[in-house]
């Protein structure tokens, strides 16, 4: 009874070490993060553009976004009750804008995440068991990659069918790849370190190895590359959607409403100049946290 | 050498015929037939069989793949389902002006891009690295169709000084060309950029110094010289990519490339439109891949002696 108590202390201890540990590393990426001013810049644009998209429905009813009222149509920006103008139809733009954030987003982040999660499968293993595995999976994925990437997912949505759902795994299924790669490289840069082999001489089965020591290890390149292909997946949703083989009027959103307003351009330009504007400040906002997220973590790469 | 690039070219062929099943097996799965498309929606239905089969449509996928394969060996890429013209002859027809794009392009923005990314990584820290830096990052994060949607407002609409649409003259290229560089021109300068900055720190351009040689003999010589490597890379990756990638630029500005052959035959689900321009594309990216790596060879020494060991 006694020793099991000693036992449990001295496992608590261990497992407090260890907390503070990791807490003291993530502090001190965040203390190094919050220096860099452009990166915090980056971080308040973002988390504004998060914020709108929840609070959407609360800003502005999203029958404001999609109700059409010809009366109204082309009332220049600045004018009361219409901040951003309206556009063709008569409906008001930041409405569109502010609910066209859900879609646009939603495509940006969803195919970012379950990229990393099927090519962080697929990546880790290559990376990890090397061989003939790992030129299999490498050699298939470049083969993919010679592929242009937007006739790839252009030709999975004419497949499927123009939905959101649709572009989200096309994109997904395109971006694989891309994704294999970054993670391959990440666990390649940490398979051969001394604590991998030393979990290995303890017996430590394989799948704990990588969830233990590889993933944690090599996951800060990955977060950095992640952030950015967020942007990126945001410009090229928003690129899907103006060949009008996106998401379908009247649903909102940025690349979509790009579509529509392209034709009116020549007599309103800011139809078209606030959605690009949305687009482009979004991704600028997350390159701008990938950036000082990759100094934060590596301050070597500094310089 | 000899060896390397003939041992890179065998592997060609494995990868092509990947590519081939891939855009073939996704198309497959379109909601499209050869019959539909030629007779019409208002064809009876056994008309509609009759001239798939007799198109070989209705063989099962993978002896059409070989069938595909075997002809396209010859130059044969398949009839369009929609006007029945050789797909072939329409992707030769609209190359150039998707060449020019991108030629035009990787000019401007290998030009502006690789002079900042040098005087940024020289003069780090600097009112021209710090400005020049911003920009790229701007630049790169807003959707090139976009720019080029405010090119054409500013400069062809506000301004009247350049044509907004259509391929008519090199001027109509202006517009276009600069609206495709920016976000290749952006990575271009960030890539230089950094591998300058690694490479200025090197052993080498001490000793470089140290022998008293000019400062521009360091930078230019020495330095860029050992940075050229990943910008080698990222040329040619994005080279390849501008062929298949301006898709959205060209239908901003009207401009009659294969990628917007792809778009049109997607539309129209004209599957063997679709499948001979994504393939021909392909081809060209892996072949300007293969040329990068043998360019690779040409610039660094170390990896040239490996290849001539053999």
């Amino acid at each position: 009874m006694g020793t099991a108590t000693m036992a449990d202390i001295d496992l608590k201890k261990i497992d407090l070490k260890k907390k503070l540990k990791k807490k003291g590393h993530s502090q001190e990426i965040w203390r190094r993060f919050k220096k860099n001013r452009t990166a915090m810049v980056g971080m308040f644009i973002f988390v504004f553009i998060l914020l709108v998209m929840i609070f959407a429905d609360a800003i502005v009813s999203y029958d404001t976004a999609v109700t059409q009222k010809i009366s109204n149509r082309f009332i220049p920006p600045g004018s009361a009750g219409h901040l951003f103008g309206t556009d063709n139809f008569g409906r008001d733009i930041l409405a569109r804008i502010v609910h066209g954030s859900r879609n646009s987003l939603l495509m940006g982040i969803g195919a970012v995440v379950i990229g990393i999660v099927i090519g962080g499968l697929l990546g880790s293993i290559a990376g990890f068991y090397g061989g003939g595995i790992d030129s299999f999976i490498v050699r298939t994925m470049d083969t993919v990659m010679c592929i242009p990437l937007m006739l790839l997912v252009l030709s999975i949505v004419a497949a499927l069918g123009a939905s959101l759902v649709n572009v989200l795994i096309a994109m997904m299924i395109a971006n694989v790849p891309h994704y294999i790669r970054i993670v391959r490289a990440a666990v390649l840069s940490v398979a051969g370190q001394d604590y991998i082999e030393a979990a290995r001489a303890c017996g430590t089965p394989n799948f704990l190895i990588i969830l233990k020591h590889v993933i944690p290890n090599a996951i800060g390149p990955i977060i950095v590359q992640a952030t950015m292909a967020v942007g990126t997946m945001i410009i090229h949703a928003a690129g899907i959607s103006f060949l009008g083989m996106g998401i379908q009027p009247p649903t909102p959103e940025w690349g979509a409403m790009l579509n529509e307003a392209k034709n009116y351009m020549v007599d309103y330009p800011y139809t078209v100049i606030f959605p690009g504007l949305s687009i482009g400040l979004t991704a600028l906002s997350l390159n701008l946290m990938g950036d000082g997220l990759r100094d934060a973590l590596d301050p070597k790469l500094r310089d | 050498m000899a060896r390397y690039v003939f041992k890179r070219v065998l592997m060609l062929v494995p990868m092509l015929l990947i590519v081939i099943f891939i855009v073939s097996f996704i198309m497959n799965l379109t909601p499209s037939d050869p019959g539909t498309l030629i007779l019409g929606e208002r064809a009876t239905k056994d008309a509609i069989q009759e001239l798939n089969d007799r198109l070989g449509y209705n063989d099962p996928f993978f002896i059409r793949y070989v069938r595909y394969v075997s002809r396209a060996l010859r130059g044969d890429l398949g009839n369009s389902w929609k006007n029945g013209a050789p797909v072939i002859q329409e992707i030769v027809r609209r190359f150039p002006a998707t060449l020019t794009l991108a030629v035009g392009a990787i000019v401007i923005g290998l030009t502006i891009g690789m002079t900042l990314g040098i005087l940024s990584a020289v003069k780090q820290y600097s009112a021209l690295d710090v400005a020049g830096t911003a920009f790229a990052m701007a630049l790169a994060s807003f959707p090139g169709f976009w720019i080029g949607m405010m090119l054409i407002i500013l400069f062809a609409l506000k301004l009247r000084w350049l044509p907004s649409f259509g391929v008519g003259s090199m001027k109509h290229y202006i517009l276009p060309w600069f609206t495709t560089s920016c976000s290749f021109g952006a990575s271009m300068l960030r890539m230089t950029r950094t591998s300058m900055l690694e490479s200025i720190r090197m052993d080498y351009i001490r000793t470089a110094r140290a022998k008293g040689q000019t400062e521009k003999l360091v930078i230019l010589r020495h330095a860029l010289r050992n940075a050229l490597l990943p910008v080698v890379t990222i040329l040619g990756m994005s080279f390849g990519g501008l062929l298949g990638g301006t898709v959205t630029i060209e239908t901003v500005f009207s401009i009659p490339g294969v990628g917007s052959l792809v778009i049109e035959a997607i539309r129209m689900k004209d599957v063997p439109v679709v499948v001979g321009a994504t393939v021909t594309l392909a081809t060209c990216f892996t072949l300007l891949m293969l040329v990068v790596d043998i360019l690779y060879a040409f610039i660094d020494p170390r990896i040239r002696a490996r290849y001539i060991r053999h």
